[in-house]
């Protein structure tokens, strides 16, 4: 006996739509049995982890700003996985851009408000990023090498660069021998929106990278292009996209986005380079833009549902003193269940008896 | 876990039962974690003191911890605990330092506690453990073991602290031993225990009979063990990982200044400081001397009670850097405490550069 998938040919877009949200629905119940298994109310849970986040403004500030490189990182990687390209190395452009990006703000501490520095840092970022995701691309088109080892494997060279310069060349003098660069001057850092909470203005890029993407995949030539490579290489071809140049762009401005994000992440909420600034953010926006299924309305908000994770994980180790493993263990199983939901939604399940199809 | 689930049961019945009036004439204390609480090492230290508040002070404190929080991403964390009523927060990494001092800007009537950090605010305290007198006691023993007259150092970044580790242990070393030689293999990592048992081995292979480390797994102890060689736990004990190989372990106590830090913000009398102390007030200690013969066990115990007496500085001068100048000295008849935390140099004799 065993489990065949069959396609569906009558897939709706409502359908398509749904789907997510069941996979949200039925993560939840299993999440609450869980709970409860560990002697504690699901209700509970369920309003800390997701009802209250939801519902106080500081809360609402701090998805926000956990989304925000998210977002960025998510719609850029869409250009590479609608074009068929697994771009896997997004950490290590992000790591990238926030080297690029620091440059000038580490050059002007101590030094009279510059107006000009910030948008700089911002360009810079998102060009190192561009830069160190055409490495894969191009050794991809030029030799045939696999851009999935090569960009995760750039993650790690880009890491320890940044280890290098904040334990060598780009120390704090004045920081003792430890590992962290000088805090930025706040002219170089991007203002705050809010007079209480730490919302910064780079939701408002997220937010218009999602926009420019949305635009560029719908009503672009290149657009159409990056999905006609995705879904009918063929096709592509004999229409007569050129193949390499566009792994070149789709990887350029995925590394850019990245590199965006990264510098986003350093002026928007840490203010100084550090042996670490990521945490994952870039492995954890592939899971973002699969949650968003590849659309930069659904990246939105697969953002925020990994943010709220992650703050609702908090709080719930706060209040009601459930262990980390708890949340770790709901994200597998909201993502599990996402993915899981696509796939019936594209297929039907179809057990076979006997050994042969 | 068990005690996981014993707090966080009683935090529901709590919140549950009791309401939220009860729970707030208890004091909240919070503890932000660099890592997972597990069962030995420093965020397993930390806990300890941890529950050793509340142990202290049963009914009148309700604690709080938050594990595994990245560095780059902490201001959150902390906030959260700012605004859930915690009036007390003790976060216990370097990598914390900046985040703390941001929220504890905006919530001015809530104290803080930064471990192994430098700045300090009306309401942020720092406190950290002059873990360098283990070490010397350590580098005597390891001084005194030696045949190869090789140490096999693992150690993880070259931050003062770890360097002032190094030196106090090749001053230990050579107070009993002038032929020692130390070498030293920078893991780059606070945990890694695949990493750390690689360094011990390429250690091993280069002839250390004697390895000592400044990671928290149990990988470079059992590694020794395992050729029947000798090595020290770090942070807790660890014999039961290597019966037959440590030596000792520096052992981080953090209960007692807890206790004492919740004792005064109870009382009112909270104020900020900057706390470095060591085997005087047993915020370092050191695990029970195995596997060594008598006479270096005697060694070792009086060269601990001298440095806690204040009789020995693991630092006195004259003190010679690699190059074989004379260190300034700027404390009394040693070196300052100052010149110690922002050590960026090796002593004379040890083999290695300095990562820089």
């Amino acid at each position: 006996m065993r489990l065949e998938l069959i396609p569906r040919s009558d897939v709706s877009s409502l359908q398509r739509t749904l789907a997510p949200l069941w996979a949200i629905l039925i993560a939840l119940l299993m999440g609450g049995l869980i709970v409860a298994f560990l002697g504690r109310s699901p209700l509970a849970a369920f309003k800390v982890y997701f009802l209250e986040p939801l519902t106080d403004p500081w809360a609402l500030q701090e998805l926000a700003v956990k989304a925000t490189p998210l977002i960025i990182i998510a719609t850029g990687l869409v250009y590479c996985f609608r074009a068929n390209l697994w771009n896997i190395g997004a950490e290590g452009q992000l790591i990238v851009g926030a080297i690029f990006g620091s440059i000038v703000p580490l050059a002007t501490v101590g030094m009279e408000s510059t107006p000009w520095v910030l948008p700089v840092a911002l360009l810079l970022g998102a060009l190192g990023g561009a830069l160190y995701g055409s490495i894969p691309a191009f050794l991809r088109v030029r030799f045939g090498v696999s851009e999935i080892l090569v960009s995760l494997m750039l993650v790690y060279v880009a890491e320890l660069t940044l280890d290098y310069l904040v334990r060598g060349p780009w120390r704090d003098p004045k920081g003792f021998n430890f590992p962290t660069t000088p805090n930025f001057e706040s002219f170089a850092l991007l203002p705050n929106l809010a007079s209480e909470g730490r919302l910064h203005a780079g939701i408002i890029i997220a937010l218009l990278c999602a926009a420019v993407t949305w635009f560029v995949l719908n009503r672009t030539l290149f657009g159409f292009g990056i999905r006609v490579a995705g879904e009918a290489p063929r096709a592509a071809r004999f229409s007569g996209f050129n193949a390499n140049r566009m792994t070149i762009a789709a990887f350029m401005i995925s590394g850019g986005l990245a590199g965006l994000a990264g510098i986003v992440e350093v002026t928007g909420q840490i203010g100084q380079l550090k042996p670490a600034i990521s945490g994952g953010l870039g492995f954890t926006a592939i899971i973002v833009a699969y949650l968003g299924r590849l659309h930069p309305v659904g990246i939105v908000f697969g953002a925020f549902v990994i943010a709220l994770t992650v703050y609702g994980g908090e709080a719930a180790q706060i209040t009601l003193k459930l262990p980390l493993d708890l949340t770790r263990t709901f994200q597998g199983i909201l993502l599990f269940c996402v993915l899981a939901a696509d796939a019936l939604t594209t297929y039907k399940l179809r057990i076979v008896r006997g050994l042969h199809a | 876990m068990n005690i996981m689930v014993k707090v966080a049961g009683a935090a529901a019945l709590a919140l549950g039962l009791a309401g939220a009036a009860s729970a707030q004439e208890k004091l909240k204390i919070g503890f932000i974690y660099v890592g997972p609480v597990g069962d030995h090492g420093w965020t397993y230290q930390h806990d300890q003191g941890r529950k050793a508040i509340e142990a202290a002070f049963p009914g009148k404190v309700e604690t709080t911890f938050i594990e595994s929080v990245p560095e780059a991403d902490s201001e959150r964390s902390i906030e959260q605990l700012a605004r859930t009523g915690h009036k007390l927060i003790f976060t216990t990494s370097f990598g914390f330092m900046e985040p703390t001092l941001k929220v504890a800007a905006k919530y001015p009537n809530i104290n803080f506690e930064h471990a192994t950090g430098y700045k300090r605010a009306k309401n942020v305290a720092t406190y950290s453990g002059k873990f360098h007198e283990g070490r010397y006691v350590q580098g005597v023993i390891a001084g005194k073991m030696t045949k190869t007259n090789t140490i096999g150092y693992v150690a993880s970044f070259p931050i003062p602290e770890v360097v002032a580790g190094i030196n106090a242990f090749m001053l230990g070393a050579q107070s009993v031993n002038p032929n020692v030689k130390v070498k030293i293999v920078w893991a780059a990592t606070w945990f890694d225990p695949g990493k750390e048992a690689d360094a011990a081995k390429a250690l091993l292979d280069q002839g250390a009979d004697i390895i000592t480390q400044h990671t928290d797994s149990p990988a470079p102890l059992q590694q020794a063990e395992a050729r029947g060689k000798f090595a020290f736990g770090q942070a807790s004990d660890m014999i039961r990982f290597a019966p037959k190989g440590q030596l000792t372990a520096i052992i981080d106590d953090w209960a007692p200044y807890y206790v004492e830090r919740a004792r005064v913000q109870l009382e009112g009398k909270w104020q900020s400081q900057d706390v470095w102390d060591g085997f005087a007030k047993g915020k370092v200690k050191m695990a029970p001397y195995t596997n060594m013969p008598d006479d270096v066990k005697k060694l070792a115990q009086d060269t601990e009670e001298a440095i806690k007496s204040g009789k020995f500085n693991p630092f006195k001068c004259p003190v010679f850097d690699q190059s074989g100048k004379e260190v300034k000295c700027e404390g009394n008849g040693a070196l300052s405490d100052g010149q110690i935390l922002s050590m960026n140099y090796y002593v004379k004799g040890i083999d290695d550069k300095l990562p820089k």
